[in-house]
């Protein structure tokens, strides 16, 4: 039985088990339900519940169990001089008998026998099944394939009937246990309640995925290149080296990605604060109701705007325009028509950037110049102060610490934004300070290194995943101080 | 500070005598008060601007994709050209190969009647037709082999390049060897428009067809099929996970450190750089797990991950908006606490529970970067059935064609991107409708 028939064989013994609980509950009240602990539902859901839950991890267990067990009995039987060989030549040879399995599958039984009286027949009759073999099979591998294809019908089948054993067998000592008094909606509630902590221990299981996946995979990165030359190196260059030089994997220095990062970063923070801060301080203290209703959504669609199409202005709109504009500036003072802006460059991704973080600096600044209290406004205005001053003396002074938060958080963003990078900010990774010329960032080249054809044993590829931790580092510590600035703040006025 | 404090018996002493006020600088105060208003709002402006700038690039760029010239012209089915020895009853295979782009050719060169020998003219009224007609004439021919021999009247794709001239996108003041289409194919242009024989069409192909390097007949078909694959298996996961998971932490979790450690993660997940979900998916979902790459499933449990967060601070912020005597009146008539969640509270946060869904939706389908990395940006021309199968999402679509050189894939960007962004209004008015047509005020 596929697992997807065998799914929906345990959901209808599920709801089976649900009605027939119900009833007997119903029966069992005799005409009163108050005679009865729970509601009737609860007691076909707890059949229900018992039904499925055991079914279902036996059939969670068994998927990933039985294909580990079964490999390591097929390799058992491999051939001393297979076993000899190295691990990679061991693991090619059993996916090839795992092909052959899947092929001998769909052959009839004379075909079967014709291809085990002749291996050598093997690649063309399974090619005309639709299972192509990167090479003639060798004589074990016949009678591993057949070990391996016997194996899992075998397990498939013994499988199917020990899930819809486990169904039955829950759904008939669930259901031997209903009584008039037997506490049905409490057992049911306490299944439900640790389904609700289930769901939210994934967000832990997110955090540890993220920081485990990412550490193992840079520690095979680290193990080829040293950690220092990662952290260090000012080079980056990750193309095999040339034959005979005595480094073999190219280098891998993080800090001119660091740099771009932190450039085109600092550029786009130019841009967002003050357009982002003044646009929150006017729409906090100066706009009527009127104005406000209507700017401050507009500003909001600009955070809703999918940072590719942020990429896509940068790279047809922003960037040849800049090098259109510096042509023309420098023929009018040189008379030199030459751009001195490239089209990919710091500023370009810079620029767009900010205009993308806009919203982001405004609506946070907002929340929290709205929430000093009134009184403090009114103090200031009391004494003479223009708003301006209230606002440069008190307002946002007082808002200082939950604006930097603000600030802290509109930085990560900007640290781990991917696209407008990708698309306008250039792949050439150097350490230089003129924001006309293209930079190159840590996603960047996240994207680049795994996005070729790369293998994925090699520092090219694993590069990525250090890149990726130092990067999720990076805006972790950002967030954590940022929250930590925020809550403080908060506890202030409250 | 003005004649109107001044008393009645000040001012009949006259004008001359009025005390002199003390300069406390206000003229320069208030000027200060006026420009710092006005940065307010230049700053404003300038995000607005920037705003429209971005939308008016944007669509007057790609509105022209939504058409696409087409040549409608008689095409003779020449029996030599398609199938000289008259084999085709014996070997199916020659009607799938034969030279069909010729019998276009042809046809084409015959209507701006250049010779047959002329090869140089033939070549330029090839650069005309999109390659996409070999498949169109074979499915027509192979369909009713019948038509062989007969001339029929067949409407095909123009060229990209041709597209683009059509609808004035190339700079004709360039010189003729910088351009992509010669003076002479100009005029032919113009001929075959004022003869009616080439005309702007809606284009459907761009709704309807996957992957492709020629501009004129690539299209989102996959693109979009990935995205509704993602989007329904992050509403199915992310959705039932993000209530389960906010629903405890609102209303039964003790207040301890683990409860703790779960809000601090969360809130740090929502921060966290979208493509570090996509490190993530590579490294689990794909490496570990052995998911088939560039699958919509992978791309969709990736992007649940990322959406997650975003659900439950929504989720949380509608349970808290309920009042706490709706639950102490269903406490107090003996509901047990799992029933008041589910049978009161529950319900009257739906709305502000689904408006925060839909917007962690709009932010999923505009998402790329963890896309890229999951091996989505791969050239897909078939329509995945499954979610099994190799897709793209639609802002991949616009990354890969925004890396294309041909001005003719700009156009296509920018039209994919309208796209994208009107499914985005849709589901942002989707949500705005619905908090106020739903949303309660306690």
């Amino acid at each position: 039985m596929s697992i997807s028939l065998l799914l929906l064989v345990v959901a209808v013994i599920g709801v089976a088990g649900y009605m027939v609980g119900s009833w007997r509950a119903n029966a069992l009240a005799g005409g009163r339900l108050s005679n009865l602990h729970s509601r009737p539902g609860y007691y076909g859901s707890f059949v229900a519940i018992w039904a499925m839950l055991p079914a279902i991890v036996v059939l969670l267990v068994w998927i990933v169990a039985s294909p580990i067990y079964i490999s390591s009995t097929v390799r058992a039987g491999f051939p001393e001089e297979v076993k000899a060989t190295s691990q990679a030549e061991q693991n090619l040879g059993y996916n090839m008998i795992g092909a052959i399995a899947r092929g001998m599958a769909m052959l009839s039984a004379e075909e079967r026998e014709a291809l085990f009286k002749d291996g050598t027949t093997a690649r063309s009759l399974l090619a005309t099944k639709g299972v192509p073999l990167a090479a003639d099979p060798a004589p074990y591998m016949l009678k591993s394939a057949d070990d391996l294809s016997r194996m899992s019908r075998a397990s498939s089948t013994f499988l199917s009937i020990l899930v819809v054993l486990a169904a039955a067998v829950g759904a008939f000592f669930s259901y031997r246990a209903i009584a008039p008094r037997f506490r049905a909606r409490n057992r049911v509630e306490g299944v439900m309640l640790v389904g609700l902590i289930a769901a939210s221990s994934i967000a832990i299981l997110t955090t540890v995925g993220i920081v485990a996946s990412m550490a193992t995979e840079a520690i095979h990165f680290f193990n080829r290149v040293p950690a220092w030359e990662f952290f260090f190196g000012t080079v980056w260059d990750p193309r095999f080296a040339a034959a005979g030089s005595t480094d073999s994997s190219g280098q891998f220095g993080l800090i001119p990605l660091l740099a771009g990062t932190l450039y085109i970063g600092l550029v786009a923070m130019l841009v967002a604060v003050p357009v982002g801060l003044f646009a929150a301080i006017y729409m906090s203290e100066y706009a009527s109701r009127h104005v406000r209703s209507v700017a401050k959504p507009l500003l909001e669609v600009l955070a809703g705007i999918p940072t590719i199409v942020y990429g896509f202005f940068a790279l047809v709109t922003v960037g040849p325009f800049l090098r259109d504009l510096s042509e023309q500036l420098n023929g009018l003072v040189t008379g030199d028509y030459s751009n001195f802006i490239q089209a990919q460059s710091v500023l370009t991704a810079g620029f767009v950037m900010g205009i993308m973080l806009i919203p982001y600096v405004s609506s946070l600044s907002d929340d929290i110049i709205t929430a000093v209290p009134r009184a403090m406004r009114d103090g200031s205005l009391g004494l003479g102060a223009t708003r301006s001053e209230t606002i440069k003396r008190v307002i946002l002074p007082a808002a200082l610490p939950g604006i930097v938060g603000a600030l802290l958080m509109t930085a990560s963003r900007a640290v781990g934004e991917t696209m407008i990078v990708v698309l306008a900010a250039g792949v050439a990774a150097r350490i230089q300070l003129n924001p006309f010329e293209p930079m190159t960032t840590v996603t960047v080249k996240i994207v680049s290194q795994l996005t070729g054809d790369l293998e994925f044993t090699s520092p090219q590829t694993l590069v990525a995943f250090a890149l990726g931790i130092t990067l999720f580092f990076i805006t972790l510590c950002l967030n954590i101080y940022a929250l930590y600035i925020v809550r403080k703040y908060r506890e202030q006025y409250e | 500070m003005s004649q109107v404090s001044t008393s009645p018996t000040t001012a009949a002493l006259g004008a001359a005598s009025k005390p002199e006020r003390r300069d406390i600088g206000l003229r320069g105060r208030y000027a200060a008060e006026r420009r710092f208003r006005l940065y307010g709002m230049a700053a404003i402006a300038f995000g607005l601007i920037f705003l429209f700038l971005l939308l008016f690039s944007v669509v007057s760029k790609g509105y022209t994709a939504f058409q696409q010239s087409m040549i409608t012209i008689p095409v003779e089915f020449s029996e030599q050209i398609i199938d000289k020895d008259n084999e085709r009853a014996t070997n199916p295979q020659k009607l799938v190969s034969a030279n069909y782009p010729v019998v276009a050719r042809n046809a084409l060169a015959k209507v701006l009647g250049v010779g047959e020998d002329d090869r140089a003219g033939l070549r330029a009224v090839n650069g005309m037709i999109s390659d996409s007609v070999r498949t169109q004439l074979r499915d027509l021919v192979t369909a009713n082999p019948s038509i062989i021999g007969t001339t029929q009247t067949v409407t095909f794709l123009a060229h990209g390049d041709l597209d683009s001239a059509f609808k004035g996108q190339i700079d004709l003041a360039v010189p003729e060897n910088n351009r992509k289409i010669s003076d002479k194919q100009i005029g032919w242009m113009n001929q075959l428009a004022e003869s009616g024989a080439l005309s702007k069409h809606f284009n459907t192909g761009i709704f309807l067809n996957g992957a492709s390097s020629r501009p004129e007949a690539a299209g989102v078909a996959v693109a979009a099929v990935g995205s509704l694959y993602m989007m329904l298996i992050v509403l199915v996961l992310a959705l039932p996970i993000g209530v389960a998971a906010s629903i405890y932490l609102e209303e039964f979790a003790p207040k301890n450190r683990f409860t703790d450690l779960i809000e601090v993660n969360i809130n740090n997940l929502a921060a966290v750089p979208s493509i570090v979900y996509g490190l993530l998916g590579l490294a689990v979902f794909v490496n570990f797990a052995g998911f088939p790459r560039s699958a919509s499933l992978v791309g969709g449990l990736v992007l649940t991950l990322m959406t997650l967060p975003t659900i439950i601070i929504a989720t949380r912020s509608a349970l808290k908006a309920v009042p706490p005597s709706i639950r102490s009146a269903a406490l107090g008539l003996g509901a047990s606490k799992m029933q008041t969640v589910f049978h009161h509270v529950l319900p009257l946060a739906m709305p502000g529970i689904l408006t925060g869904t839909i917007i962690g939706l709009a932010h999923a389908l505009g998402e790329t970067a963890p896309l890229l990395l999951i091996g989505m940006v791969a050239f897909v021309a078939d329509i995945p059935s499954t979610p099994l199968e190799p897709a793209t999402a639609l802002p991949v679509q616009i990354y890969m064609w925004a890396n294309e050189a041909e001005r003719a894939f700009v156009e296509r960007t920018s039209g994919a991107i309208i796209l994208l962004l009107v499914f985005l209004i849709l589901m942002n008015v989707g949500a705005i409708l619905l908090r106020r047509r739903f949303e309660r005020r306690w």
